[in-house]
């Protein structure tokens, strides 16, 4: 072999931000799952414009706890954005802080879609109408699990030093899923819940 | 010998076969009534154009396979590399010629859309048909009350005028299909679809289920006999005609084994039998059919059905062995009489 | 402890297999060897390997199946078998040739192939790569055990409800279905994504995006396209279980249910599906024609562009599989129209092959004439898809035996000619030695006349009223003889399909022995030797044109590629990342080591399906949780993936 010289770029070594075929990999997940929420979505319209008696049939949902569930969403997917820039500047404990927090508030999300789910008037099996509406919030609720678990994970590998400034693709990589399932929450929130009431 | 010797014979053949084969009960290169034709004609052009462009690549194709052949890769040296260009106006002429194709075809497809979707005119008559696992329920309705009647698998229409079909399911998806009149419709539960026949001249045109529905879908035939206004008015009032009573001892016998084995099921008009899960059988003796479309109507064919029906349609509902012996012969005797 | 390296400017060098850095990039990627070696592997090459081996034995056993079906229908009234045998085997015979043979056998040409078409030393995710492999093998095996119990799926495989819900069907068997195509979907999804990022991410500096292979262009659209239409189909069986498990009413009638729910999201899957398996062999095609042709494909760009044309109007003609279910006519006329412009990127490829062999110098080995072959079938199963285009007519079409003849004409002719042909092209590759030439050309003719003897007289077959799905038919509608036609063909056609078997088995060991570029072909995977070094490249070769080993003859410009020196990258299992559109250098890619892990979370997949299928909730739970500790293994992060600093 005839060692022909070093070249003049300088690049990175491994999984660096957005660099990271991670990154990408979590890009298309994403979007395979938001494609699945919208064939989900497009059956809960579908069925809703050829509903023969009234729709929703056991009357407008209630947002006393759906408000709050998407506060809960869009304050962790705050706190997940506050903690990923703490590790961009090389501070773990503000990344943990925030990871904690995000982590927390998808809990008690997953604590009130349980009430709300054992308050409803009707049950899984009961019509069309029900059938959608826990498998849709079903698929979000374990969508949200995942999540909380991978945040869990997450705080652990921080807490073991794992991550600094330069290295912590995969804290931005939950990032991204956190705030994907915000965003799906949103979707569903708006179809379950608004565009009822929208005549 | 020639080319000509031999293409010659061979478009005859062609065409001979092409004629013998639209003559098949169900086929649909040569339809019968306006909610067909259109849609022929359109088949046929398109059918043409695409005959023409298979023609017209294959030709393209043997003539660039044999304008250049080389010898095979694996003699000798490299063979020659050609040029980076030349070529895209083959790419620009064939979609060119391509697309203004297209567009014609598209204009002519909504054009017939069109035409077939609806009757000319308001039809004076609706069959409101239900399909069910393995066979058809027709419900002839009328302004008149004392008109309406309902019967099984041989749909009468009469000649010269658009006849609207309601098609509902109590089941699976069915297709109704009667290709020498009209293109299918599918039959789903839940929705009522709408489809019309009409037929230009008298005949018996038949159908069959086109969507699977479980294991006797290949069983599942109809037929649609165009009669004469003055026939089709005929064989209305024979269905609406209350039968005599039983005369002899036999038939008389005969009709209490019905009601006996086969009433919960069946229904005769101006009898006890009021079944509705299975065809109504009033006037059984003037169908072509039995079992959908499976058997000519004959005392055998009639006798065998009735004792082992899950030899001819294995999964049918009717059950085997319900009625046999004398009480078989009495039950046959009666339904003779059903005309 | 050595520190992770954070950047490097990477060494250039100028090396072949034989030098000694070759050595070094040998030991960095060579696997455990041996049971352990075959268990853990991620080398992509025999990851493609085992694909295409496992498509093709599926793609006999669905042949069998065919057989069984053709020697039923070949008469009237014949009694060989039971109408719910028929439907199963009908059943079967689709599910096993469209999931578990068409689509994984472009995974497994594209798979071997794709590093080595982009210049790299592997996928994107080798582990990932492996994984989706074992989940395919799994879900197959999943769907066939069904056979021995009596209990295989038995309505088509687009399997509408209700007659697939539990009223109608109470047995195990769709359930089987539905769980099955959802594991598969596991696989396809994983696949795709696979294609996607390492299209983006891992092509030679130098391969922009208008220099990939054709090959390329069509898996990565049928992977996007994937990606965005199997969640359709996951869900709808997913519903469809719900219903016959739990009692939900999705498809329920009674409770507000639709039907035709089902239908559409079916649709909406099956027909960019129908892409997803034809664009990589229209692919393998554009990429093989010219080496056979000894030209560059005429037309590159648009045919580049067509096939991502085709596949996104793909997303848009799906209603045409339902134009007999009473729709709006305005909503079919729109589908109708749509399915009709979709032929226009079909003819944009179809006369850019035309333009290549017409421009060309045609070089008739048997690859070259499945390849020829191909494009009148293309033609022939496009022309009747654009007559099913027209409502009226679908129609009378829809539902009959013209449908069966198109569909086969697509799939066999768009699909299995271009893979056969394949097979002859890159069998040297894969293996060191040529496959016979002689046997090639009697097993083309012989599989090209048996199949247009077997399948063309389905058109009319479908002409004159034969419906889709029946075990028998009566006396008297003159379907018998085309039925005995087609039968006869059809084994000509399977006899046709048992000597390229033969050919491929007896090649293996006593095919010619091949160089590294046998038919002199333009692409990169040519440089190297036959069967390629387990590190691909030596060097990661720098590329300046479309055809990195014909630019001398080209004569297009000054600039050459080389795949005798550049970046070296041998600490370890690394490759270059670079850009996604002009593939400039971006990140050394640090690839994992061999893993039982994929293996190990394929296994648990599984367990967790069969646990939904037999109700056995703890045996779902526990796979559950060993699905949970094995990914958090799988992706926790590794020094030597500079995953971490310390």
């Amino acid at each position: 072999m005839v060692e022909v010289g070093i070249s003049r770029t300088t690049l990175p070594v491994g999984s660096l931000a957005h660099h990271a075929s991670g990154w990408w990999g979590m890009l298309t997940v994403i979007a395979t799952e938001a494609t699945l929420f919208a064939y989900l979505l497009f059956s809960y319209f579908y069925i809703a414009s050829h509903a023969q008696d009234a729709w929703p049939p056991h009357g407008l949902p209630k947002l006393s706890l759906a408000i709050p569930c998407t506060i809960l969403l869009v304050a962790g997917s705050v706190t997940m954005w506050w903690g990923e820039r703490g590790i961009n500047r090389d501070r773990p404990v503000r990344l943990m802080l925030g990871i904690a927090a995000s982590a927390v508030l998808g809990f008690v999300f997953i604590a009130l879609e349980g009430v709300e789910w054992a308050k409803e008037p009707f049950h899984l099996t009961s019509d069309v109408y029900s059938s959608l509406f826990f498998t849709i919030t079903g698929f979000h609720l374990a969508h949200v699990i995942v999540g909380v678990v991978l945040l869990t994970v997450l705080f652990l590998w921080t807490a073991l030093g794992y991550f600094d400034a330069k290295r912590h693709s995969a804290v931005s990589i939950g990032v991204l899923y956190w705030h994907f399932i915000t965003i799906v929450w949103l979707a569903v929130f708006f179809t379950f819940y608004i565009a009822p009431r929208l005549g | 010998m020639s080319a000509r010797c031999t293409l010659v014979p061979s478009v005859a053949l062609l065409a001979r076969s092409a004629t013998t084969y639209a003559d098949t009960p169900m086929s649909y290169l040569h339809t019968y009534g306006p909610a067909g034709d259109p849609i022929t004609r359109l088949g046929w052009g398109l059918g043409t154009i695409s005959i023409a462009v298979i023609s017209v690549i294959a030709v393209l194709l043997l003539g660039g396979l044999f304008r250049h052949r080389t010898e095979r890769a694996s003699d000798d040296a490299q063979l020659a590399v050609g040029r980076e260009g030349g070529g895209m106006a083959w790419i620009y002429v064939g979609v060119g010629v391509s697309t203004v194709v297209l567009i014609i075809c598209m204009g002519w497809t909504l054009v017939t859309t069109a035409i077939v979707l609806h009757p000319p005119s308001t039809p004076a008559l609706t069959v409101q048909v239900v399909a069910t696992q393995w066979w058809w329920r027709l419900r002839y309705t009328s302004a008149n009350p004392s008109r309406t009647f309902t019967t099984a698998n041989e749909i009468h229409i009469p000649v010269g005028q658009p006849v609207r079909f309601e098609l509902a399911s109590v089941d699976v998806i069915h297709s109704f299909w009667v290709p020498q009149l009209s293109g299918k419709m599918d039959v789903i539960p839940g929705q009522t679809n709408v489809t019309w026949l009409e037929a230009d001249k008298p005949g018996v045109y038949r159908g069959q289920c086109a969507v699977f529905c479980g294991a006797e879908h290949a069983r599942m035939a109809l037929e649609v006999i165009a009669d004469t206004p003055v026939d089709f008015r005929a064989w209305q009032d024979d269905q609406l005609r209350e039968d005599p009573p039983p005369g002899s001892v036999t038939v008389r016998a005969g009709q209490r084994v019905f009601q006996a084995h086969c009433a919960a099921c069946h229904a005769i008009r101006g009898s006890d039998a009021a079944g509705i899960v299975g065809p109504d059988l009033s006037h059984l003796m003037s169908r072509r059919t039995l079992a959908a479309g499976s058997l000519p109507n004959t005392p055998g064919n009639l006798a065998g059905w009735i004792a082992d029906p899950q030899s001819l349609k294995p999964g049918a509902q009717m059950p085997d062995h319900l009625v046999s012996g004398p009480d078989l012969t009495a039950v046959v005797e009666y339904l003779n009489t059903l005309q | 402890m050595t520190e992770v390296e954070t950047f490097r400017a990477p060494l250039v060098a100028r090396a072949t297999d034989r030098s000694r850095s070759s050595q070094i990039l040998e030991q960095n990627w060579k696997g455990p060897g041996g049971i352990a070696g075959w268990l853990s592997t991620v080398d992509h090459k025999e990851i493609g390997k085992r694909y295409l081996v496992t498509a093709f034995l599926f793609l006999l056993i669905g042949g069998i199946e065919a057989a069984v079906m053709r020697a039923q229908l070949t008469q009237p009234n014949e009694h060989l078998l039971t109408a719910e045998q028929y439907s199963q085997l009908f059943t079967m015979h689709g599910v096993t040739m469209i999931f578990l043979y068409a689509l994984p056998v472009l995974s497994g040409f594209s798979n071997y192939l794709w590093p080595l078409l982009l210049g790299s030393r592997d996928m994107a995710f080798p582990r990932l790569n492996a994984f989706s492999y074992w989940v395919f093998l799994f879900a197959g095996i999943f769907l066939y055990v069904s056979f021995p119990l009596g209990a295989a799926p038995d309505d088509g495989w687009f399997n509408y409800v209700p007659y697939a819900s539990r009223a109608y069907n109470p047995g195990i068997n769709i359930d089987v279905y539905a769980l099955g195509m959802v594991l598969l979907g596991i696989s396809t999804t994983v696949g795709s994504i696979n294609f996607i990022v390492t299209l983006l991410r891992l092509r030679a500096p130098g391969m922009s995006i208008n220099r990939v292979p054709i090959l390329i262009w069509g898996t990565l659209t049928a992977s996007v396209g994937n990606l965005l239409a199997v969640p359709a189909v996951s869900l709808a069986f997913f519903m469809l279980w719900m219903d016959r498990q739990f009692g939900t009413h999705f498809f329920d009638v009674s409770a507000g249910g639709q039907p035709l729910l089902w239908e559409h999201l079916f649709w909406m899957f099956g027909h960019p599906w129908v892409y997803a398996i034809v664009l990589p062999a229209m692919g393998i095609v554009s990429d093989g024609l010219p080496t056979f042709c000894r030209r560059p494909l005429v037309g590159y760009t648009p045919v580049a562009l067509s096939t991502v044309t085709a596949m996104v109007l793909g997303f848009g003609v799906w209603v045409h599989h339902m134009f007999a279910t009473g729709l709006p006519a305005i909503a079919m006329s729109y589908f109708s129209a749509t399915s009709m412009i979709i032929v226009i990127p079909s003819a944009v490829a179809v006369f850019s092959w035309i333009a290549t062999i017409w421009t060309g110098r045609p070089v008739f080995t048997s690859a070259f004439l499945f390849f020829a072959g191909f494009v009148i079938l293309f033609v022939i199963g496009g022309v009747s898809g654009f007559m099913t285009a027209a409502v009226p007519v679908d129609l009378q079409l829809t539902h009959t035996y013209f449908i069966v003849a198109h569909l086969h004409y697509t799939i066999i002719g768009i699909n299995v000619f271009p893979v056969v042909g394949g097979i002859f092209y890159w069998f040297p590759k894969f293996t060191g030695r040529l496959m016979n030439e002689t046997l090639g050309k009697w097993t083309f003719w012989v599989m090209f006349i048996g199949f247009n003897v077997g399948f063309f007289p389905m058109h009319i077959l479908g002409l004159v009223g034969m419906p889709r799905r029946i075990y028998t038919y009566p006396e008297g509608l003159g379907w018998g003889p085309l039925n005995l036609i087609v039968t006869l063909g059809s084994y000509l056609f399977a006899i046709g399909v048992l000597m390229f078997v033969v050919n491929v088995l007896v090649s293996l060991k006593r095919g010619k022995v091949a160089g590294d570029n046998p038919w002199d072909g333009p692409s990169l995977e040519w440089s190297t030797s036959s069967p390629p070094p387990v590190y691909n490249f030596a060097v990661i070769p720098t590329v300046a044109s479309r055809y990195p080993l014909w630019e001398a003859r080209l004569h297009q410009g000054d600039d050459r590629s080389s795949t005798r020196q550049g970046f070296l990258l041998d600490k370890g299992r690394e490759t270059m990342g670079t850009t996604s559109l002009d593939a400039e250098p971006d990140v050394i890619l640090k690839m994992p080591s061999d893993a039982y892990s994929p293996l190990l979370l394929a296994l648990a997949l599984a367990a967790l399906f069969v646990g939904a299928l037999l109700h056995s909730w703890w045996l779902l739970g526990a796979a559950l949780v060993v699905i949970t500790l094995a990914s958090i293994a799988w992706l926790w992060p590794q020094r030597s993936l500079s995953q971490i600093e310390t």
